[in-house]
């Protein structure tokens, strides 16, 4: 309702007025939208700038600017031993054994939360077996619990089967806590895939299990894509149960490593800490980077790959 | 290339009956159309000949032998369905030839065959696509030919048409005729148009509520149908029903409701003599009724309700009392809506049916 225009008619003048006055508001909109999410997202971002930028730094800041660039942060890398750091509790391991470990337990998780998900994934969406509602609404609830709360209980669990200290119990900790969340995505994933697809190839002569790798596992690759990159960053980042049920040096993961530069009651070599921050971060952030697609579908609700 | 004898043939999805008590036999090279409405079980009697649902009841019998534990990937048959169900992730040329390399065919021969059916439903140029970058008339050769390619013994085809627009439907419904003819496979068509089925088959089954109405070729079905529910949905513009009750008047038989009375013809005095005062349903197709401007003997008198002009001819909705009639005019009949008409039905093709149980009678 514009009052001076209802009273006259129109003319092509207030049309083109009316226009410019729109696409003036639409550019104004959009820059007030940027700048007010920059502000918002700060807080988020300006630890990571400082964590790279001290990183590179001779001593600690608590600017934006390095002060005097250098690499010996980074001599973690390269030095087998690096001696007694001030801030560690103890010796650090050899870091590639670290990255090592830490690569086994993310990949670990990584297939088997595929292969289990996969399978199940399917048969969650095509099998009208008893109970699944249940089953599906009683995998969702697991999901709700924290996991520290089991953290007692696993670790009996662990040193009953003999796979305490070791990187496969952790594994499968930390890949079955996770797996309702994952075998929600890939049930998803399934469910868009229409039936008749499914029969078409069982009519074209495959077997069930053929048809599944064959026809049904191409088209969820999007699927798998996500649940591989989740399941990746779960292994990679976990804290919490490396912590517990890793008791060997030679088991740390970068997480543990991590920690132990922080120490506990020195002062803490600032420098080395974000080096190893930095370096900890780049498997994540490479994953981002090289995924996004894949990671944007799922989150939109993971229906058509 | 089979014949395909069912014999009580029934399933069950926990209480719901889907289809029951089908008996009927499929000759070798015939296309037989499922007709019916939505939900009439005809998709369910499809996808227990392709082996993915298990009767619950009676046999189904390829050449004699019993089938009903064969598994859909050991029963030879070919199926189209009415999404295409085409697999996205390969190319025209691999979805064709996948049957084949399920048999472990070697690479000329899937080559050889794949170029084959390819040229019959004429998508050559077209192989190294994938289904994404068809047509939907593109896609649906090609789901033709993934059926064809592995020379099925029998072809099952599941609203194969519905998905495209009118003139390419058309042209498909020669064509997979043409191909049937040729090729000689026994083929079972589900549809739910009925123009569809009686261009295509040469019998079709009627079914309704999972339970056959009547089996027939197209012919048969048209003009002599066993129920109303049969003569309802064969024909179109569908054929028109009058609720009537028999009178005697005058020593004269006739149909009689309110505002009309209409002389019972001979063909169906006799059976219809010994049911004066009951009820039935008078069933008279559009193309059978011709209207008049002016009053005759035994001639309805009625009021124009609406005209449809339908290209060739005009379809008028007439009032007859409390019903409705519709009957097809020639484009030149000038008549709009409230003017009185009269309506004069061909008496020999007037069909009478029980009203209760919908049966023909005579």
């Amino acid at each position: 309702m514009v009052p001076d225009l209802a009273q006259r008619p129109r003319t092509l003048g207030d049309v083109a007025a009316l226009a410019r006055r729109a696409s003036w508001r639409g550019r104004l909109g959009r820059w007030s939208l940027h700048v007010t999410l920059g502000i918002l997202s700060l807080p988020l971002t300006l630890p990571y700038l400082w964590l790279v930028t001290a990183a590179f730094s001779t001593k600690a800041s608590f600017g934006l600017v390095p002060t005097g660039f250098t690499l010996r942060n980074w001599r973690f890398l390269w030095e087998p031993n690096l001696g007694f750091v001030s801030g560690t509790a103890g010796r650090l391991p050899n870091v590639w054994q670290v990255v090592g470990n830490s690569l086994i337990l993310a990949l670990g998780t990584t297939i088997t939360v595929v292969v289990v998900t996969t399978l199940a994934g399917y048969l969650m969406s095509r099998h009208g077996f008893r109970h699944r509602e249940r089953v599906l609404r009683g995998a969702l609830m697991l999901q709700a619990f924290p996991g520290v709360t089991l953290l007692v209980a696993l670790f009996i669990l662990l040193r009953v089967l003999g796979i305490l200290n070791s990187l496969v119990g952790v594994l499968l900790v930390i890949a079955s806590l996770h797996l309702p969340f994952a075998l929600f995505v890939m049930k998803g994933f399934f469910d868009g895939i229409p039936w008749e697809v499914e029969m078409a190839s069982m009519l074209d002569g495959a077997s069930r299990l053929r048809t599944w790798y064959s026809v049904l596992l191409p088209q969820v690759r999007g699927g798998i894509g996500a649940v591989a990159i989740f399941a990746f960053l779960w292994g990679w980042t976990d804290y919490i149960f490396v912590l517990t049920f890793i008791l060997r040096r030679t088991s740390w993961t970068m997480a543990l490593y991590l920690s132990a530069v922080i120490g506990e009651y020195r002062s803490v070599d600032y420098g080395l800490l974000a080096a190893v921050g930095v370096f900890y971060m780049i498997p994540s952030l490479l994953f981002f980077l090289l995924t996004q697609r894949h990671l944007v579908q799922i989150t939109i609700g993971g229906a058509k790959a | 290339m089979a014949k395909v004898t069912l014999e009580g043939l029934g399933r069950s999805f926990g209480s719901v009956v889907a289809v029951r008590d089908l008996d009927m036999i499929i000759e070798d090279a015939e296309l037989v159309a499922l007709l019916g409405p939505s939900g009439c079980g005809k998709t369910t009697t499809l996808l227990m000949l392709a082996g993915i649902y298990r009767p619950t009841q009676g046999r189904i019998r390829f050449d004699g032998v019993v089938v009903n534990d064969l598994p859909p990937q050991d029963r030879n048959v070919g199926m189209v369905f009415q999404n295409y169900a085409l697999y996205p992730h390969m190319s025209v040329f691999d979805n064709i030839a996948f049957p084949l390399r399920l048999l472990g065919r070697p690479r000329e021969e899937k080559k050889r065959r794949v170029g084959r059916v390819a040229e019959m439903v004429q998508i050559e140029p077209l192989l190294e696509r994938k289904p994404g970058q068809l047509s939907g008339g593109q896609q649906q050769r090609v789901a033709l030919a993934r059926a064809l390619v592995k020379e099925p013994t029998l072809l099952l085809l599941d609203e194969p048409l519905s998905n495209l627009d009118a003139q390419l439907r058309l042209l498909m419904r020669v064509e997979i005729k043409r191909l049937q003819r040729a090729l000689g496979i026994t083929t079972v068509l589900v549809t739910h148009d009925q123009l569809e089925a009686m261009t295509m088959a040469d019998r079709i089954v009627i079914l309704h509520n999972g339970v056959v109405q009547q089996i027939g070729s197209p012919h048969e079905l048209y003009h002599r149908p066993s129920n109303s529910f049969v003569s309802g949905f064969i024909g179109s513009p569908p054929m028109n029903f009058l609720s009537v009750r028999i009178a005697r008047v005058d020593s004269r038989l006739v149909f009689q409701s309110v505002g009309l009375q209409l002389p019972v013809p001979e063909r169906l005095g006799t059976r219809l003599g010994e049911r004066v005062g009951g009820d039935l349903l008078v069933g008279v197709r559009p193309e059978d009724v011709r209207i008049s401007s002016a009053a005759a003997r035994d001639a309805l008198e009625g009021r124009v309700v609406d005209v449809e002009p339908l290209g060739r001819e005009l379809a008028v909705a007439i009032a007859l009392g409390a019903q409705y009639v519709v009957a097809l005019a020639s484009p030149d009949f000038t008549g709009r809506p409230d003017d009185p008409v009269w309506l004069v039905p061909s008496p020999e093709r007037l069909y009478a049916f029980d009203a209760t149980t919908g049966r023909a009678l005579a």
